[in-house]
């Protein structure tokens, strides 16, 4: 686990907004992802975690080029891609696959699984119609715990995990080297999800896949992934290790999230001082200038937190990164999250 | 080849449905569709008398020699009254005899055929036409989009018999290098060149918002081409909606036909037609009320059960807008 398979840098995502029916004029843009860098490494399981509209389905879907970016490059196996057409972009798509989040949604109605699954070897002219083909598919649907006499079911006779499974043999079944989940589990529920994280952690264990997590809850998260990213409106906050992140964040605002996880022992939930954010989320068509989190921070500092932006670099004694000039120190992440110093 | 603990996942997730005998199957949309619209016993009225007219249209010869009825073009001049006036219902003529002489009864028959052809191609070409456009124009969104529905509103803008009286003359030899010749293919044409943007409007519609489903991004994240995601994915997905939209058609498109023909457009002797009838009674419709009474109810029939079946067929598909 040392190269990197994918290497994001500065990529941003504006959707323009635009007024007018017949001479539209652009009047401002929403910045979905503004300037993200990160690596994946081959072989790994990255999370990114975030509010609801920080920009992870944004990058989700950057990732696997069903959205251009703005601007900013992507490199895959060392290669840029970013301004690749889908022409060319054709046979990268064998080696990178996505995971929906709604498995109501993202299987087509009409379709029975035994075609929703046959499709990526369809589309890419892998084998012939026939008792083959018809192999390889229950051979995938039987890998995800799928019982293969079902081929011929359609999506609606399925529930939500099986659904998700479903997606899951898809994406599969090319044998790709990453694949990106968007939120994978948030529809389902929680004991189904533990079910369908088993099981995408066992195909990565056993294909070698490298995986990229998108998740908003974090303790699905810390279950998954070797590192693990923090976003905030459209920016990477924090970077860091799992373990590292869970004992010692750095950036107020990881801090903050994990505050809020509620603590088991009730002993350590009366010592813990709960940081709540003021606020809302800042509109991403207008986000506040230098560091985009110096609104609801509670280490806010006038005249440099909302003047000069911080980059995201090395804090503390670990390895992770994080992007704040006052870091918290052990003894402040100690007092929010007492679970984390145990 | 899966390991220990998919196989609990299976267990558990599994357990009430699958290899259990007496297993209790979801029903397949199908099976939904033809439960309800079994309730709907008017609707199925309604499609046993639009299955009848269909086979009487293609049936209409054997029909006719069945009942010993004479053929549709015969003109008997014995048939006629003493001043050579049309006569009423008979034993032998039971929707009498029009003033050439020709039997009533056999020209209903025979005027399905020419009522449901021209209304089953007009709406099929139509249909086709305003699937393919409004897939494209919902699908690819932008200038294609911009430029597709603009040349819709054009269409919808057409001032319809104006334009159907103007080319029934003008088409009188054939024209467009005889693609169009005279008769009820100039009824066709013109049907379908005003009903396909009502069409291509609603799938516009549908493609707007099926393309926004994950199926489809998942269908373009595994490589697949526009074609494919459009007709693969997209188009089997809009079945319901043609075929509620076609029974609606259906209808409206024989009574245009009946208009059309009771205007003189595309009027072909030889082909009887219920609006063309209804058309040449209207002259001696004090003397001879059988010949405008008889296709004029063949077509009221015909028209009430279609829309009949197109509702109990929207109720059945969509059981969300019921009543």
């Amino acid at each position: 686990m040392s190269e990197a398979l994918v290497e994001v840098r500065d990529l941003v995502k504006h959707f323009p907004i635009r007024k007018g029916i017949i001479f539209t004029k652009q009047v401002g843009a929403v910045q979905a992802v503004d300037g993200v860098s990160f690596d994946v490494m081959r072989g790994e399981t990255l999370g990114l975690v975030g509010e609801s509209g920080c920009g992870k389905s944004t990058t989700a879907r950057l990732m696997t080029k069903l959205i251009e970016p703005t601007s900013g490059s992507m490199k895959w196996e060392g290669r840029e891609i970013a301004g690749l057409s889908r022409r060319e972009m054709v046979p990268l798509r064998r080696e990178m696959q996505m995971i929906f989040q709604d498995p109501y949604s993202s299987l087509n109605p009409r379709k029975t699984v035994g075609t929703i699954i046959a499709e990526p070897f369809k589309i890419h002219g892998i084998g012939d119609d026939g008792p083959q083909r018809k192999k390889q598919v229950q051979e995938l649907m039987e890998r995800v715990g799928l019982n293969p006499e079902h081929y011929n079911r359609l999506p609606h006779e399925f529930s939500g995990g099986q659904r998700q499974r479903i997606g899951v043999a898809r994406a599969i079944a090319l044998k790709p080297k990453l694949i990106v989940a968007d939120e994978p589990v948030s529809a389902l529920d929680v004991s189904i999800q533990a079910q369908v994280l088993n099981l995408l952690r066992e195909l990565q264990r056993d294909l070698g896949l490298t995986i990229v997590f998108i998740a908003h809850d974090l303790s699905v998260v810390k279950h998954m992934c070797d590192r693990i990213a923090v976003m905030y409106l459209g920016k990477v906050v924090e970077l860091a290790s799992s373990e590292e992140l869970y004992s010692h964040p750095r950036h107020p605002y990881t801090g903050a999230l994990l505050s809020a996880v509620p603590v088991p022992d009730p002993r350590l939930a009366r010592q813990k001082q709960r940081q709540v954010l003021g606020g809302d989320v800042p509109s991403p068509t207008n986000p506040p200038n230098a560091c985009r989190f110096h609104t609801r921070c509670p280490k806010f500092v006038e005249g440099h937190c909302n003047v000069e932006e911080p980059q995201l670099d090395k804090k503390g004694g670990g390895g992770g990164l994080a992007a704040c000039h006052y870091p918290l120190s052990d003894d402040e992440v100690a007092r929010r999250v007492p679970t984390a110093a145990a | 080849m899966s390991t220990g603990a998919s196989e609990t996942l299976l267990e558990s997730e599994q357990a009430p449905g699958a290899e259990v005998p007496g297993e209790i199957a979801a029903r397949s949309p199908r099976e939904l569709f033809w439960r309800r619209l079994k309730r709907d016993k008017v609707a199925l009225v309604a499609l046993g008398i639009v299955l009848a007219m269909v086979a009487m249209a293609i049936f209409a010869p054997l029909i006719v020699k069945l009942f010993g009825l004479p053929d549709p073009n015969i003109q008997n001049d014995d048939l006629l009254g003493d001043f050579g006036e049309p006569t009423g219902p008979t034993s032998a003529h039971w929707f009498g005899v029009d003033e050439r002489g020709r039997d009533v009864a056999s020209r209903v028959i025979y005027g399905a055929r020419g009522s449901l052809e021209v209304a089953f191609i007009a709406t099929f070409l139509s249909v086709t036409i305003g699937t393919v456009v409004g897939m494209i124009a919902g699908y690819y969104r932008g200038w294609a989009d911009t430029a597709l529905s603009r040349v819709m509103d054009l269409f919808l803008a057409f001032p319809v018999l104006v334009l159907a009286v103007g080319l029934g003359v003008a088409c009188a030899d054939g024209c467009l290098g005889g693609v169009i010749q005279p008769g009820l293919n100039v009824v066709i044409f013109v049907i379908t060149l005003t009903t396909w943007p009502y069409i291509a409007r609603i799938m516009r519609g549908q493609v707007l918002s099926l393309r926004e489903r994950e199926f489809v991004e998942a269908s373009r994240s595994l490589g697949a081409p526009d074609r494919r995601i459009i007709f693969r994915e997209i188009l089997p997905n809009l079945v319901a909606p043609i075929v509620v939209y076609s029974t609606v058609l259906i209808p409206q498109n024989i009574l245009y036909e009946a208009a059309l023909s009771f205007l003189g457009v595309g009027v072909d002797p030889s082909k009887p037609s219920w609006g063309a009838m209804i058309s040449d009674a209207t002259s001696i419709f004090e003397d001879a009320w059988w010949f405008m009474t008889f296709p004029g109810l063949a077509l009221l029939i015909t028209v009430l059960a279609f829309n009949i079946v197109g509702d109990g067929l929207q109720d059945a598909l969509n059981p969300r807008t019921s009543r």
